[in-house]
């Protein structure tokens, strides 16, 4: 479970979040573009610093402003699958998968290759290059590569925004899959209701960099009528 | 199909340049990358000073070298009396001031493009669990190559026709550091000496041309390689 408590001010823009996540599953992080969402993720992977506070994993501390911890990005152990899936272009799809993999330990390694791949359907694509999959595939192979650290918190920012209705369609069976595979916790950032009413165990809206309400995925969208969709 | 003399000039500036170009590169991308990536006090500082081979009059940086590497200069002297190396006169002196002369050039197209590559790929490497040297031997670097590539092949074209700085700092001796620019001048120096000069000309502009070539066609395998 993920537990985080964080402020960080940048220009003119201040954070301020506690939360903490459900313990397996998805919790979706929602609100407008410029809400925060985004930094949130990068200070809990390490990639910007938080001003104040505390984030810990699964019990493990990865930063306590107070006690001077802050573990740096590659020992956090958190998978992250960015917006525009930064694979790196000149490795192949298997170069990528195996990019974090080859890192870590024998011992710590919780998923083999196969099984990403087969979850992830991309067993048609490890020759390939980056460059030449479609906007969907990229996406499954950042989730892939990031599973294949065996991460004990996968994070995720708009996996699917940049992708037109027909891919999203096509991933979506895929973070579906993750949730109920996978027994890790997953922060899924977005701004499109649709996907959240789909993928969330539980909801956080978040506004100017605040948490507005936490609720169960099923309060979160209430449809007009009552009625369930 | 080359006499002696020109077979000397030109594998005498081919071993400098190479020499210069090996010696420059490690500095170069590490300048380069600095530049092309950080922000810190004293940063304009130090691209004036990457850049003052550049625009200084070759003849001041020979000079220079002169001061700081001739065998009584500060570093000169230190080279000499624990390593016994002699810079000044000597090809070994030649290649470091055609490197010098090089320098610029080299960090000004690696840098380009360390600041065209997109610092969320290092950011996605450390999330899979690369600590930063890793980052930059399996990301930075495969990724800056093209840049480096054209940077190192303006740099050997730079050292190849390096005079002023050679001439001042290494001066003209024959086999040791008359190198092809230097032996094209002392034949213009020499009466009768217009036929060999113009052989040395067309020389300098065959190994030129090679070069390029050569580049262009790494280049492309290399861009290839990087996008598939």
């Amino acid at each position: 479970m993920l537990r985080v408590d964080l402020e960080k001010r940048l220009c003119d823009f201040r954070l301020s979040l506690e939360f903490q996540s459900v313990e397996s599953g998805i919790t979706a992080l929602f609100g407008p573009s410029g809400s925060g969402k985004t930094t949130v993720l990068n200070l809990i992977a390490g990639l910007v610093r938080p001003d104040r506070g505390r984030i810990s994993v699964n019990g493990r501390v990865l930063f306590d402003a107070e006690k001077k911890i802050d573990l740096k990005p590659e020992e956090r152990r958190i998978g992250y699958v960015f917006q525009e899936g930064r694979l790196f272009p000149h490795l192949s799809v298997k170069g990528n998968l195996l990019y974090g993999l080859r890192i870590l330990p024998e011992g710590e390694r919780r998923l083999r290759p196969r099984e990403v791949i087969d979850l992830m359907g991309i067993g048609r694509l490890l020759d390939r290059r980056p460059y030449s999959l479609s906007g969907g595939e990229k996406q499954r192979v950042a989730i892939g590569r990031a599973l294949l650290t065996s991460p004990r918190l996968l994070l995720m920012d708009e996996p699917l925004a940049s992708l037109d209705p027909e891919r999203k369609k096509e991933v979506l069976p895929f973070l579906a899959g993750l949730r109920s595979e996978l027994h890790l916790p997953i922060l899924y950032v977005s701004h499109a209701p649709d996907e959240v009413k789909r993928l969330a165990d539980r909801v956080l809206f978040v506004a100017h960099g605040r948490l507005v309400k936490d609720v169960p995925a099923e309060e979160a969208f209430p449809s007009p009528n009552g009625a369930p969709c | 199909m080359l006499t002696p003399l020109e077979k000397e000039a030109l594998e005498l500036s081919i071993r400098v340049s190479a020499l210069a170009l090996a010696g420059i590169l490690p500095p170069g991308i590490l300048a380069a990358w600095v530049l092309g990536r950080y922000r810190f006090p004293g940063k304009t500082l130090l691209d004036g000073f990457v850049h003052l081979p550049l625009v200084l009059p070759p003849v001041v940086t020979g000079y220079l070298l002169l001061v700081f590497l001739g065998r009584r200069g500060v570093l000169g002297s230190f080279l000499y009396d624990t390593l016994g190396i002699t810079l000044a006169f000597s090809w070994k002196g030649a290649a470091v001031a055609s490197g010098v002369m090089a320098f610029p050039l080299l960090v000004r197209a690696v840098r380009l493009s360390v600041e065209s590559l997109d610092a969320g790929l290092e950011s996605a490497a450390r999330t899979l669990g690369a600590g930063p040297v890793r980052v930059f031997f399996t990301i930075t670097l495969p990724l800056i190559s093209p840049g480096i590539l054209t940077g190192a092949l303006l740099a050997f074209a730079r050292s190849l026709g390096e005079f002023g700085a050679t001439i001042t700092f290494a001066s003209n001796i024959p086999g040791e550091t008359r190198t092809l620019p230097i032996a094209l001048y002392s034949l213009i120096q020499t009466p009768e000496g217009e036929t060999a000069a113009a052989r040395l000309c067309v020389i300098s502009i065959v190994v030129s041309l090679a070069a390029l070539a050569a580049s262009d066609i790494l280049s492309k395998k290399l861009t290839r390689r990087l996008r598939g």
